[in-house]
């Protein structure tokens, strides 16, 4: 008889404490899957971010480094640095990435360093009790965006695909969704194609997921993906953005 | 073996390399520029790591990251820059990474000016970032020191997995002394158990310093505590001169040590019964030996180029037992004999 | 504790520690000239310490290095008064001349200098540093080593063979410079005279 499902070596078999609905379990896997399918698990070193994936070390079935918020690329970037033959990615929120952690972001990317950026945006800060993020959409209610976000108080959603595109040190953008197996799909093929990247030589790849927080957007897991599909998407086009030959 | 005429922040640098540092991470800042330019030049020469990193706070983060695969790394600034290193000081403390920091100190607050300060002994002694932790504080005093305490900086945070700070100056940063380049003799290896190199044939492992469950973070302070008490059982260091017969006591760090030691040769050689106490580990502070040169009929004079921070601990050393008087310049002066052999007329 | 005062303080100090500072404008060489003296200094096994002015003025502002020469272990290498002064313009010698010891040496650039020391306490020696450096030996560049050489003649510190045989360290790497250099120091050494 053919096995067609097996486990993921690069997960381990602790249950995920996310939240039910929530997007990161099933980007765990497809970063789980990407490394194991490419071979890379033994020499994997991923960086945790501060934020609702923060206790990745205890889901990934590798090593993995916690870092200050907003850190991991500099942390990636020591890492890489001394240890080239080692694949090293970052897994970051919108808080951690293109808030207190854009500078680290920026300079990364545009130093073109050989590592993976897996970005996690769902347009608010999950763990600390959805609090206004900068990806967080026009109007969108957060914890500290009560009457909604207002461009004139509180600026524009950041479009870290777009802003990043003219960088000359990136390889590789792409900015995908995990709202239906479609998008999964889609998702994961561009999740292995950063890890390729880096296992190529290519420089700095990352891709965006369009993730969906139904706890803290006050929202059914349903409704939370018919959001992403309805009105996250129209904020945040999904796409290749840089792809470098 | 010859002398060599080299600036401080160099000898630093040809320190860590002998001790076998892998990787330099900084951001230039007056006035230890020369730092990072020396070791943008050596590293590559050598098939290391030198990268400029954006900010103060990536470097340090890069260090972490760097420290974290079980390489021996670096990284140097001076005070405002160390203020932003702070967090990431934090981490590898709660992360039991070891690391050598360069504070090549400059006036404050704020940015001060470039001259030489010793104005940040309350946050490298005292802990600058946040939680309950210590960190080894070595204070050279030569061009010498900056490269022997560079060498002991790499050898002790290896052994206890933390960081060790160099509290240099600006002045022992900028001047130039003859040196021996002394032959650095590898440490035994510790326990490598925690490197991050990939987990092959075994599992896996995580560096971390966020420990949510029941009582784990309390176990974790309280271990790195006895790693503390370790440190200040073992590694304490303080030299002293002529305190015998001494009648008044210099006790001072870094550069003003040296100030030190001469105002204390010149009044010794007019007859006068002065001796001196040099701190060179800051933390763990050598309070015991302070305490047994306090006895009756001495004063202390604690010298440093701050507005007393260093005094404070010589008073609970001392505790009472003699009159510890103190003589500062605060960010912007520098310590002199003239002014030091004034004060000491005084007492 | 009886008291000591700071001249008796000053005369035990002037026995065995020598402190030049070496003053000019920025690009004139203060900072090598000083550099060469103190390796001068390591070659006759004595101690010594050497300390810019450090910062923003890289070029066309004012710079000096401050170089302490002893026979023991040395103090501060940053000091408020000096056993001599090589002054290479005008702005370096008023400010610097107050802060000169009695019985300083004096070395002035009369070539950009135009005044003479008012001060009677101290030894004063006028070279014309960059006329040399420019007639004789075509590089105007090595006006700081004629103005040392003078300082070794004057104040005997230190030997002429050790501040050469310091050029062929510091110029080890660029050895063509090292007969220009040494020439520099000769011809400042051969022209000193107190007056």
């Amino acid at each position: 008889m053919k096995k067609i499902l097996s486990k993921t070596e690069s997960l381990k078999a602790t249950p995920h404490l996310y939240c039910p609905g929530c997007g990161h379990g099933i980007i765990h896997r497809l970063v789980a899957e990407s490394i194991d399918e490419l071979g890379l698990r033994e020499k994997t070193i991923g960086i945790a971010p501060v934020g609702c994936a923060v206790f990745a070390y205890d889901y990934f079935n590798f090593d993995v480094s916690e870092a200050p918020h907003g850190r991991p690329p500099a942390v990636a970037t020591g890492i890489k640095r001394v240890r080239p033959d080692k694949i090293v990615f970052t897994y970051q929120g919108d808080g951690d990435l293109a808030a207190i952690g854009t500078a680290e972001t920026i300079h990364a990317a545009n130093r073109g360093e050989n590592i993976t950026v897996i970005f996690v945006n769902n347009a608010n800060y999950g763990m600390t009790g959805g609090q206004m993020a900068p990806t967080t959409l026009i109007g969108q209610k957060t914890a500290t965006s009560p009457y909604g976000r207002d461009p004139k108080r509180e600026g524009y959603p950041m479009k870290v695909c777009e802003l990043l595109s003219s960088l000359e040190g990136v390889a590789y953008l792409e900015r995908v969704s995990v709202s239906n197996p479609k998008n999964i799909i889609s998702a994961k093929r561009a999740i292995k194609k950063a890890f390729q990247n880096q296992v190529d030589g290519k420089g700095f790849s990352l891709v965006e997921v369009l993730s969906q927080c139904p706890v803290d957007w006050g929202m059914t897991p349903q409704n939370s993906i018919k959001w992403v599909e309805d009105v996250f998407v129209k904020a945040f086009p999904l796409g290749v953005y840089k792809d470098k030959k | 073996m010859k002398k060599t005429l080299m600036k401080g922040n160099i000898a630093l640098c040809e320190g860590a390399i002998a001790a076998g540092c892998k990787a330099y991470f900084g951001y230039p800042i007056t006035p230890q520029n020369e730092v990072p330019a020396h070791m943008s030049k050596r590293m590559p020469e050598l098939g290391l790591v030198f990268l400029q990193a954006e900010s103060e706070v990536a470097a340090i983060n890069m260090v972490l990251g760097a420290s974290a695969t079980g390489v021996r790394v670096m990284t140097s600034s001076s005070s405002p820059g160390v203020s932003l290193k702070q967090e990431g000081i934090s981490y590898l403390v709660g992360c039991e990474l070891p690391a050598v920091i360069v504070n090549v100190q400059r006036g404050g607050p704020g940015l001060g000016n470039i001259s030489g300060s010793q104005a940040d002994y309350f946050q490298a002694t005292k802990g600058g970032g946040h939680g309950d932790y210590r960190m080894i504080v070595l204070a050279p005093s030569s061009v010498q020191d900056m490269y022997d305490h560079t060498m002991l900086a790499f050898d002790l945070a290896d052994k206890y997995r933390t960081p060790v700070m160099l509290l240099a100056d600006g002045v022992v940063g900028q001047m130039m002394e003859p040196l021996m380049l002394n032959k650095y003799i590898p440490a035994a290896t510790g326990d490598r158990s925690w490197v991050l190199d990939g987990a092959r044939g075994r599992e896996p492992r995580s560096v971390k310093s966020l420990l949510m469950a029941e009582g784990a973070l309390e176990r974790h302070n309280l271990e790195l505590r006895k790693k503390f008490d370790l440190i200040e059982a073992n590694e304490t260091r303080i030299e002293t001169k002529n305190t015998d017969d001494a009648e008044i006591i210099i006790v001072a760090f870094g550069i003003s040590a040296r100030v030190a030691y001469s105002t204390m040769r010149a009044l010794r050689a007019a007859g006068k019964k002065i001796g001196v106490a040099r701190p060179v580990t800051l933390w763990p502070f050598p309070q015991k030996t302070i305490s047994e040169l306090a006895k009756p009929g001495r004063k202390f004079l604690v010298a440093e180029m701050n507005m007393g921070q260093m005094v404070e601990d010589v008073r609970l050393a001392v505790n009472g037992k003699c009159p510890v008087e103190f003589y500062g310049r605060p960010g912007g002066g520098l310590v002199n004999q003239e002014e030091m052999i004034e004060r000491i007329n005084k007492m | 504790m009886s008291k000591l005062s700071l001249s008796a303080f000053t005369r035990i100090k002037n026995n065995m520690q020598t402190e030049l500072i070496i003053a000019g404008s920025g690009g004139q060489g203060v900072l090598f000239a000083g550099t060469l003296l103190a390796q001068a200094a390591v070659e006759e096994n004595k101690e010594t310490t050497w300390f810019p002015s450090y910062g923003a003025e890289i070029r066309g502002g004012t710079a000096n290095s401050t170089v302490v020469v002893s026979d023991e272990e040395i103090g501060s290498p940053v000091v408020n008064s000096f056993s001599a002064l090589i002054a290479l313009n005008e702005q370096s010698l008023d400010k610097f001349l107050p802060k000169a010891k009695p019985g300083a040496v004096i070395i002035v650039n009369s070539s950009l200098v135009n005044k003479k020391v008012d001060r009677s306490d101290v030894k004063a020696y006028y070279v014309p540093a960059s006329e040399i450096a420019d007639k004789q030996i075509n590089d105007i560049r090595a006006a700081n080593l004629v103005a040392l050489g003078a300082y070794l003649k004057a104040s005997g510190i230190l030997k002429l063979s050790s501040a050469k045989q310091a050029c062929d360290i510091l110029f080890a790497e660029r050895a063509k410079l090292i007969p220009l250099n040494q020439q520099a120091l000769e011809l400042g050494y051969n022209s000193c005279r107190q007056g």
